[in-house]
């Protein structure tokens, strides 16, 4: 479904991704892991098209991102929550979700989306009137993945999103990433929180200094040696 | 009715109303002036040269082409709103990164190329549309039908704008590109676009404001004075890009004005919201309600 070839990105001089080769197959759930300042969320928004690579070919079910205008990529099936959330702090979850939904594709599906999305997060309906920006973290990452979801994507970037919330928390978002992933939709996941995303995905790649240094199913990253001693503490 | 009147200075009251009546252009115009700052973060300097041309095209319209008000009003709005998308277009876009200074001296040198622009085509001749409105008598009250009118419509103008930003994809997309331009892209949302829209609707507000004024004031190419300083003024007060604050500012500068010229010249009203402007500089220098971040 997705396709990066030897793609290098970076910001000005410096270069924070060097020949990254990575494939998504419609259906799977892909992790990312590495530690942080790897190039985990560069690569998610080169993907997403925030920044552009300087060398090197990213396709999406055959079409040419780069060839694609930013604000258009979404309308390829792909939903990036980014680092951070990102949310309109001051905007209602409702208009969160609204502007999840701002593609002309996604909006004749507006009413059946939101239905969809406050299906999976009960919570976001009770806070639909709330400032997103007063809302928990926790509650704020739900209204994040929400709003991705409004576009009706294919394939969902997730940077990330286990960032600065509470155990409990954590668990229910991972929680959420294996039901969303039931829903039959692709994922490609960033974490550092190398146990829990190694649980929930099919395959994940190891990235260290912009490279890819390891790739493999989650067993395999599981029992690998350099993922083991690295990450995993053992 | 005339006994229940009789309880207050009725000179006082008057004054009161008058300076409502007022207050709706002046939120008018502040609501234009804030949405572009709010949304784009630059300043249009020209914002009141924008209503001045659209005032001239009111009186050519009316009064040369002989065309009923009614139609040539919303043919204004619309072109001073393809000027405004035509001023972000040429003016404002090319300068988007560009340091605030050079954009605040673009727009400024906008200003002096419409004044002279007018001055040139149009003669520095007072013009007006030579529509006489009645006088509204009320108890031993007066009040201009102009002024009414200009308030109801200043009104309507608001509440359009408030549907379309909070009903509409659209106006959605207005209110939360402030809060966050690098990932309206995530949304599928082209920013460029949007600014153009912004642009637009902030003209075209310029223009319902041209349609207003031109019912009680004369046209010449320097009439934008009486209302640019005024309306910075206000937007300031309120909080630069702040709408609900420039609303509240422009009633509150308008009842000063209203209320200062009750007591003495109407010249003096202005001194006094000048005066009153400053001092609240010291107290709250980001405005009455500063803009959160």
């Amino acid at each position: 479904m997705l396709e990066l070839r030897s793609v290098n990105a970076g910001y000005g001089t410096f270069q924070a991704l060097f020949d990254v080769n990575l494939d998504v197959r419609a259906g799977e759930a892909v992790g990312v892991i590495g530690p942080n300042g790897a190039g985990k969320t560069t690569l998610m928004r080169v993907i997403s098209g925030l920044i552009r690579p300087s060398r090197g070919s990213i396709a999406m079910e055959g079409v040419d991102v780069l060839a694609t205008p930013p604000h258009k990529i979404v309308s390829l099936g792909i939903a990036h929550v980014p680092e951070n959330r990102r949310l309109f702090p001051q905007l209602s979850v409702d208009d969160n979700l609204k502007m999840g939904a701002f593609l002309k594709e996604a909006r004749g599906q507006y009413a059946e989306r939101l239905e969809v999305v406050f299906e999976l997060f009960p919570r976001l309906k009770e806070r639909r009137h709330q400032m997103a920006g007063t809302m928990s973290g926790g509650e704020q990452q739900m209204c994040a993945i929400g709003r991705a979801l409004m576009s009706n994507p294919k394939l969902l970037l997730l940077d990330e999103p286990s960032a600065g919330l509470a155990p409990v928390v954590v668990q229910q978002v991972f929680e959420l990433v294996k039901r969303i992933r039931a829903s039959g939709l692709t994922v490609l996941i960033v974490e550092q929180n190398v146990q829990q995303v190694l649980k929930v995905v099919d395959r994940a790649y190891l990235i260290e200094a912009g490279t890819i240094r390891a790739s493999g199913t989650s067993a395999e990253m599981l029992a690998s040696d350099t993922v083991k001693e690295a990450y995993l503490g053992v | 009715m005339q006994a229940v009147l009789d309880i207050f200075d009725i000179y006082l009251l008057e004054a009161v109303i008058n300076g409502i009546l007022l207050g709706g252009v002046l939120a008018l115009l502040a609501l234009g002036l804030n949405l572009i700052f709010g949304v784009i973060d630059v300043t249009w300097i020209c914002y009141a040269e924008l209503v001045m041309i659209g005032m001239y095209a009111m009186y050519f319209m009316v009064q040369y082409y002989g065309i009923s008000y009614f139609i040539a009003a919303p043919l204004t709005i619309l072109l001073v709103a393809i000027l405004g998308a035509l001023l972000h277009y040429l003016v404002i876009a090319p300068l988007l990164t560009a340091p605030p200074i050079n954009q605040l001296l673009a727009t400024g040198g906008v200003l002096f190329v419409l004044q002279s622009f007018a001055t040139v085509a149009f003669g520095i001749d007072f013009r007006n549309l030579g529509i006489r409105l009645p006088v509204l008598a009320f108890g031993d009250m007066n009040f201009s039908y102009a002024r009414l009118l200009s308030f109801l419509a200043a009104l309507v103008g608001m509440v359009a704008v408030y549907l379309f930003m909070t009903r509409t994809f659209t106006g959605t997309a207005i209110r939360a590109i402030s809060q966050d331009r690098q990932i309206m892209a995530l949304m599928g949302v082209d920013t460029k676009r949007i600014y153009l829209i912004t642009s637009a609707i902030g003209g075209g507000l310029a223009g319902l404001a041209a349609c207003l004024l031109v019912l009680q004031y004369d046209v010449h190419p320097f009439v934008g004075l009486s209302f640019g300083p005024i309306t910075f003024l206000i937007c300031v007060l309120g909080g630069l890009g702040n709408f609900i604050g420039g609303f509240i500012a422009a009633f509150v500068f308008a009842e000063i004005i209203s209320l200062g010229g009750l007591f003495s010249d109407l010249e003096w009203g202005y001194v006094l919201a000048f005066a009153f402007f400053i001092v609240m500089m010291f107290i709250r220098p980001a405005g009455l309600l500063a803009r959160r971040r």
